[in-house]
């Protein structure tokens, strides 16, 4: 026979398994971003905090384009990005920003992802 | 905080010292006066170094709708700490001692990780860190020291026995032998003298030489090396999918394993509510998946960067995975089976004919001239007078007062012998140039040359189809001449006649028939052909890497270089299918074990033990791919 606490415990845990599917599989859309003009070039700003914020960054076609990395992370994994489709794996860094230029001399989309492929974003040429 | 992870290891672990000493007193009944305080204290101070912020990460994770490692090493951590901190208050046994371990182990794999992922990418940078410093560089007239990187194209530079040549360029005067192991593999010293070329980072080993600087800075062949296996290293697998679509959904789903470990350990198993939460917690810090996305980048990184070393460029980690698959390999026949010069077979006639040949040839430039020349060596040669090319027919000249000639039928005056005659058909059925020489009006014997197979050839070949691939030779020579070099190398299939821009389309025809093809080339004069075949052999010439045109890039120019490649491939490869298939297993096998699903066996795995495996797995997967470092070349058989 179970006890009330088994019976809150198993509604509570079912409850908390609906949370979590609905929470992380759950349709999204992702948040983009339009990157910055400055001057003659274009700067996108992600900041690395649990993740890359924005996930998504738009680039215009044609203008030369950098993204600077804003380490706020201290974990092992998010400490380096690499775009594969670009060959570029870079460490990032706490003290200052690191750059990255991206080429927008077509329109393409590049993903970019931490040391483990854990956590993705993605830079849309367009 | 600017506190490396190491030292946040070191810090965390002597915090932790005090909670091991009473878990090993444990058995024996001994309580440290105040232990629970002492545990509250220390692990408070380890969670705030050291497990922040793994919570903060996951945190801000969460607020995305993303999970990862950090989520399930701050909930483990968290639901321990915080549940001992409410035990404590309520007077039940606490557990500081998982949240505290759990967090130096994880400490641990992650520094352990940062270090050898610094020591993978170092191999690579060490690399260019074996340039010289600095070169003596003419200027004005006379020999002065500079910095390296302030030689310019065009700048005459010395370099003297035991100095490393700076950067890329072209001797003028002087000659030695350079070891060039560092840049192409080739581990013994090469002859270098004036018109060739020097590769920078190359060692001097014996004589003094003055070179024109050619390429400085990014241009040089070993930055461009280091380029190209960077961003091979930093490249994808297509194996790698697999690993990307699970890990968006490998945590949450975790999450909800726990969740279900703890329901039924409490509701339904009616365990007490500290065994079902430990339980719950060792499934989180298991399932950690760091080995499996270590997997693939770190042999990736190793491999690449080895493979480098031994002369062998990887494009990136398809051409690694497509190299491992391939069925047929297709060689170009000129320059890549032979050594695309024509050289001396066959001398037919008087003891004389090479000596007289030899000198009347000194003075031409014509390819077979040369190759007469050179077979010739050391052989002691007669002053020329009245030297005259005669331009499609051959030369001739006087010797020692004789008239002599060396050159084709067109060149004679004379009949031929019968038996030189039979000789010469013979020969040229086979395919050869056949060269008559005449010394004093009279035919005293003919040369044949041909393009002959590079001197390893046959080795290579029949190593390949020992391991089972299939070999074709493609060309656009003759099938006489065609036939005859690949009896010599033991290739069973020829395709010759084949036009340059039907070479692709002979491939292509062998992808139909589901051939995995590989081909051979040397990347100039067939980049149609290297791009449709699924990977794309360049052989470089040891000067400049031909790097668009090849999936994979030979440094020497050296057709066991095939060999090699494919071997290597095949163990990066095989590296990463080890690596994913470990990574897999400690997953599948480990949520289980931690699930307390064979506690009836007696397999119990505590939190502390789970932040132990974990760390372990991350380890062994970098040392498995740290171990490709020790893949040498296979022998030819």
């Amino acid at each position: 026979m179970m006890m009330l606490s088994q019976w809150l415990v198993l509604i509570i845990g079912l409850l908390l398994i609906a949370f979590t599917a609905w929470w992380f599989f759950g349709k999204r859309h992702s948040v983009s971003q339009v990157a910055d003009r400055v001057g003659s070039e274009q700067i996108g700003r992600i900041t690395v905090a649990g993740g890359y914020s924005p996930e998504t960054l738009v680039f215009k076609r044609g203008i030369p384009a950098t993204i600077k990395f804003d380490l706020r992370d201290s974990t092992a994994c998010l400490s380096e990005v690499s775009f594969s489709q670009l060959g570029i794996k870079e460490k990032l860094n706490r003290q200052a920003q690191t750059e990255i230029s991206i080429p927008t001399d077509k329109v393409a989309e590049f993903n970019f992802a931490c040391g483990m492929n854990m956590f993705h974003g993605k830079v849309i040429v367009k | 905080m600017k506190l490396s992870n190491m030292t946040k290891f070191w810090i965390s672990f002597v915090l932790a010292i005090p909670m091991l000493i009473q878990m090993l007193l444990m058995p024996f009944h001994f309580m440290f006066p105040g232990h629970n305080e002492i545990a509250l204290v220390t692990t408070t101070l380890i969670m705030g170094l050291a497990a922040f912020p793994y919570w903060r990460s996951a945190w801000q994770a969460f607020k995305k709708h993303a999970a990862n490692m950090n989520t399930l090493i701050a909930l483990g951590t968290s639901a321990a700490y915080f549940y001992s901190i409410f035990a404590m208050l309520t007077h039940r046994p606490v557990y500081f001692e998982s949240a505290a371990f759990v967090t130096v182990f994880v400490l641990l794999g992650d520094a352990m990780e940062e270090k050898m992922n610094h020591n993978a990418s170092q191999a690579l940078s060490a690399l260019l860190k074996l340039q010289a410093k600095s070169a003596q560089v003419s200027r004005a007239g006379h020999f002065i020291t500079v910095p390296v990187a302030e030689v310019k194209p065009g700048d005459l530079i010395r370099v003297r026995p035991g100095e490393k040549v700076p950067v890329d360029g072209i001797i003028v005067s002087g000659s030695t032998d350079l070891d060039e192991s560092l840049v192409t593999g080739e581990s013994m010293p090469v002859h270098k003298q004036s018109k060739d070329h020097v590769i920078g980072a190359t060692l001097n080993t014996t004589g003094t030489f003055t070179f024109k600087a050619t390429q400085v800075g990014a241009d040089t062949l070993l930055a461009q090396i280091v380029d190209f296996v960077k961003q091979a290293q930093a490249s994808h697998a297509p194996i790698q999918n697999l690993t990307d679509q699970l890990s968006h959904i490998f945590v949450p789903i975790v999450i909800m394993i726990a969740i279900i470990t703890f329901v039924i350990w409490y509701s339904i198993l009616a365990a007490p509510l500290v065994k079902s939460l430990l339980f719950a917690i060792s499934v989180m810090v298991i399932a950690c998946p760091c080995a499996l996305g270590l997997a693939t980048p770190t042999a990736l990184m190793v491999g690449t960067a080895k493979s480098a070393k031994m002369g062998v460029l990887i494009k990136n980690g398809e051409a690694l995975q497509k190299a491992s698959q391939i069925t047929t390999l297709v060689f170009d026949k000129t320059g890549t089976i032979t050594k695309g010069e024509p050289a001396v077979t066959d001398i037919i006639g008087k003891p004389e004919v090479l000596q007289v040949a030899a000198s009347l040839e000194t003075a031409s430039e014509h390819p077979l001239a040369q190759a007469i020349v050179r077979r010739a060596g050391s052989l002691q040669l007669s002053p020329v007078t009245d030297f005259k090319a005669v331009a499609g027919k051959g030369v001739t000249g006087q010797l020692n007062g004789k008239d002599a000639a060396i050159g084709s039928t067109k060149l004679l005056t004379e009949d031929l012998p019968i038996e030189l005659k039979q000789e010469a058909d013979t020969l040229q059925q086979a395919a050869k140039t056949v060269l008559y020489v005449s010394l004093n009006q009279k035919i005293i014997g003919l040369i044949a040359l041909q393009d002959t197979p590079k001197n390893n050839a046959k080795a290579v070949m029949s190593t390949l189809a020992k391991r089972g691939f299939k070999t074709i030779m493609l060309t656009g020579d003759n099938p006489a001449v065609a036939t005859q070099i690949a009896q010599q190398v033991g290739i069973s299939e020829v395709l010759a006649g084949v036009l340059p821009t039907d070479k692709s389309a002979k491939i292509a025809a062998l992808q139909a028939k589901g051939e995995k093809v590989a081909f051979v080339g040397d990347g100039i004069n067939d980049a149609p052909a290297l791009s449709t075949a699924d990977i794309g052999i360049a052989m470089g010439s040891g000067t400049d890497i031909a790097i668009e045109s090849g999936d994979i890039v030979l440094m020497q120019d050296d057709l066991a270089g095939v060999v090699k490649a494919l071997a290597l491939a095949n163990k990066t490869f095989n590296r990463i299918k080890l690596n994913l298939f470990w990574a897999l297993i400690y997953n599948t096998l480990g949520i289980p074990i931690a699930a307390g699903l064979f506690v009836s066996l007696g397999f119990v795995l505590s939190p502390e033990l789970a932040g132990l495996a974990m760390a372990f797995s991350s380890i062994s997967v970098l040392l498995s791919s740290l171990a490709l470092n020790r893949m040498k070349p296979a022998p030819l058989a």
